[in-house]
Parts: C-alpha cells; structure tokens; sequence
C-alpha cells in the first residue's frame, strides 16, 4: 500500500477550501485534501459529522457552494455546474454505499453489466466476462443468477462491490459500507476490501470499524463539525491523538 | 303497495342479442382512450417531476383542469362544443375517445408521478455513480421499478374509465347503455335490460381485475 506511493505521485483527489452548506447549516468548511493514487484513507467522525457529505461531493452526489475540486484531472465547479467533468469522473470513480442500493429488478449479472455495457459500450459477452470474474473475486460467482432480494446483506454488500468494481474505477468511495450489516456478515465485506486494498486500489472509506481502519488505512481522517480536525497514520491517530476532540471520539467508540 | 312485478327472464335473455354490439364499442372506447391517456399521463406526470418550474405549472394546470371538471362535461364540451371553434363536426367515437384519454391522461400523471416518486433516491444515487446519465438511470432503473408499482392504480384507473363510457350514451355512440336504451324504447323492459347491462360491465371489470391480480401474484406488478 503505502510503498508503491512516492510523495512526488501527483493526486487523484484535490480538495481546496471546499465548503458545503445544507441551508443555514455549514456542513464542510474549508476542506483541504488530497489523496494520491494507491493511498487507502479512513475518514472516521460522530454521525452528523460531515464525512459522509465529503466523500459524496468526490463523485458529486452533493454540490459544493465555494472551493475547488479536481478528482484525476477533471475539475468540478460549486453549484453542480460542471455536468461534462461531473460524468467523466463518475465513470472513473467507483462507489459502495451503506444501503447496497442493488437494483432489484435486475439480477445479480444484469447489476453488475449494465453499466459497462451501456456506459462503457462493451458487449454482453465482454461485459458477463468481467461479472463472473469479479464474482468469483468477491466469493460469491454461484449467485450470478440471483435477485438480489435474494441474497444475505453480505452478499448483497459484495455485489454492490463488484458492481462498481465492473467499471475499472481509479478510485472507491466507500460510504459506511458495513453499517446495515448484521454482525456476522462484516467479516466477508470487510475481506474483500482488505483483497481490493492489497491490489493498489485508491480508495476513501468511512467506517465506524476502527480495527479495520486501524489495520488497512494509510492515513485516518478525523471530521469534526465539518472540520477536517487531526489526520495521520492510524498509529498517530489511535495510539497518540493530539485533538481533545478526537481522543473524546475515540474513547467513546472504543469503548465498547 | 303492489308489488306483483316480476322480472322476466325471458326479455332479459332476449336483450343480449341487441347488446352484445354495445361491448365492442365500449372496448374500443375505454381502451382507446386509455392508451392514449397513458402517453398523455408519462408526459405530464415527468414534467410534474421536472425541475423547471414552469414545466412543473404546465402540469398541474393540466391535471388541476381535467381531474376538477366532470368527465360528462369534458365530453359534451368536445363533442358540441369544440365544433363551432373548429367549424366541423366530430365524430362521436373520436370524442369518446378524447374525452377518456384527456380525462384519464389526469389521473395517470398523478400515478406516473407516485410510481416515480416512490423509487428510493439511492437507486438514482447508485446509477448515476456507476456514470449512467440521468437519462440513461431514468431507463433503465427507475422507470422499470416505478413501472411495476404503477400497475396496480393503472388498473383501478381502467376500470373506472371503462365505466365512465357509459356516459358517453349522450353523445350518441353505439357503446352498451345506449344499445340498451334503443332496445328499451321499444320493449320497455328497463329492469332486465339495465340488469343485463350492468351484469356485461361487470364481466368487463371482473376480467381486468382478475388479469391485475394474476399480474401482481406473478410478481410482475406491485413492489
């Protein structure tokens, strides 16, 4: 992970005083980030706390009022004015969300085709190819005939996952990914994101697993009131947190 | 009171004959209307979604006119009235026709809207990330899925339309209450008549719920 990343990497994501206002609330705040390619950041935080917001502004499921926001190259304007870059860069960043969001009438291999056939332009048998094939990465190549609503949420999480995989993102966002899951179904998500880590992948990830941050971030992102308030490795930040807001995060979910 | 009267029947049985004309008429009516009724419900119903505004008002305004106004006065005002703006006759079919489709064409966008509506935002949210345009993620996942939920209330939305022909008897057209009302001129058998045309609207309505409810045990309608 972190020694395939030389400092001189130019970013895949740019973010310079971004702020991000739902009505009077000030949800982001002069957010400064980057991240260079290969590199796995944690975004931890309370609820409310903005990190979901951020990585949602990346594939501009949220608009952002001022700043700027580059992701590989392509650059998106405040206000959701920028639709051209907005549709390149969601065709090279992938994203996980916490409610699945599996398209039910569909099946598992029609979920995972569609958009490379219809966005990327590949044929049926390209496409059904690189399906199965990640699939059988995630575990689960014996379910491509399914519906979704007939899976466990597990699954279902691991198709969500090859579904975005499908489009050879650059980058993965992922938003809570684990939070709808029953307990014993964490482990074999959280597997397979440790495999896709280990493969290079860039990814943004917020998640309340703090052993998974723990072991698999090269950098953790403390939010706090839409403020990015301490970054480090994760020693830094689980062993040796400077902000008093962060060591109060922390006691409060490693408590338990 | 007297009442010695009997139902005859004999004379019910032998309206069918002068009936059954009725039924084709009352199909093509209903089901004419309705198809286009339901372009003219996709059509408004999106733009009462749109997020242009004044597409938006274009929408209610049309749904406020034709959902506010009784359907028996939309079609006189198409049948009678539209001439003399026109200068020509129409055509007592077509206005049934219209009259069904413009009418119905209200409901439907209220049902397209629903079924739209009703679609949870994270399929509009996972499509677009997968880079889908909106056009694209409209197709090929939203509107599959509101589709489904749609079919039941675009059932109910038939069967009252199909009803609603029977007013169109005023303007003439051959559909099942006027074919009773000629034969009843001459045999004054109100009762066994107007008892067998019911029973025939009922046969209609029975076999579109019965055909609705397959659909929604199938899966194929419904969530």
């Amino acid at each position: 992970m972190t020694d395939t990343v030389s400092p001189t990497t130019p970013p895949i994501v740019r973010m310079q005083k971004l702020n991000k206002h739902f009505g009077s609330l000030h949800v982001l705040n002069d957010i400064d980030l980057e991240i260079v390619p290969g590199e796995v950041v944690v975004v931890i935080g309370a609820s409310g706390s903005g990190k979901s917001t951020l990585i949602r502004c990346i594939n501009g499921l949220e608009e952002f009022q001022s700043g700027t926001l580059s992701v590989d190259g392509n650059t998106l304007k405040p206000n959701g004015k920028s639709s051209k870059a907005l549709q390149t860069i969601r065709t090279e960043v992938g994203m996980v969300f916490q409610q699945f969001n599996l398209f039910p009438h569909l099946s598992v291999i029609d979920n995972i085709t569609l958009a490379p056939m219809k966005v990327r332009g590949w044929n049926r048998e390209d496409a059904v190819n690189t399906a199965k094939r990640l699939l059988d990465r995630v575990g689960i190549a014996d379910q491509a005939d399914k519906y979704p609503s007939q899976l466990s949420g597990g699954q279902q999480q691991r198709v969500a996952l090859a579904r975005a995989l499908a489009m050879e993102p650059r980058l993965m966002l992922f938003d809570e990914p684990t939070s709808a899951l029953d307990p014993e179904m964490i482990g074999e998500v959280l597997d397979a994101m440790r495999e896709l880590a280990k493969e290079g992948m860039t990814m943004v990830i917020v998640t309340h697993e703090m052993g998974f941050a723990r072991e698999v971030a090269d950098r953790v992102i403390f939010i706090h009131k839409g403020v990015i308030a301490e970054q480090g490795t994760p020693e830094q930040i689980f062993s040796a947190p400077q902000n008093e807001q962060t060591r109060s995060f922390l006691a409060r979910v490693l408590k338990h | 009171m007297d009442f010695d009267f009997q139902f005859d029947w004999s004379a019910a049985i032998a309206s069918i004959p002068y009936l059954l004309p009725g039924i084709p008429w009352t199909l093509l009516i209903s089901f004419g209307g309705l198809a286009f009724g339901f372009f003219i419900g996709i059509f408004f119903g999106l733009l009462r979604i749109s997020p242009i505004r004044w597409l938006r008002w274009v929408a209610v305004g049309y749904i406020e006119i034709f959902r506010g106004t009784p359907i028996l006065v939309q079609v006189l005002f198409i049948f009678y009235g539209l001439p003399q703006l026109l200068g020509s006759p129409i055509n007592a079919l077509v206005a049934g026709i219209a009259a069904i489709a413009v009418n119905s064409g209200a409901y439907i966008s209220e049902i397209v809207r629903g079924g739209v509506q009703s679609i949870e935002r994270g399929q509009r949210e996972a499509s677009l990330s997968l880079g889908l345009s909106r056009v694209q993620a409209f197709r090929y996942v939203i509107w599959p899925q509101a589709f489904r939920r749609m079919i039941p209330p675009l059932g109910n939305q038939g069967i009252i339309s199909i009803k609603d022909t029977s007013l169109f008897s005023v303007i003439g057209v051959g559909e099942l209450v006027r074919q009773g009302q000629i034969y009843i001129a001459t045999t004054f058998t109100a009762l066994e008549v107007y008892f067998m045309v019911a029973l025939m609207y009922l046969a209609i309505t029975w076999t579109l719920s019965i055909l609705l409810r397959q659909l929604e045990r199938r899966g194929i309608a419904g969530q």
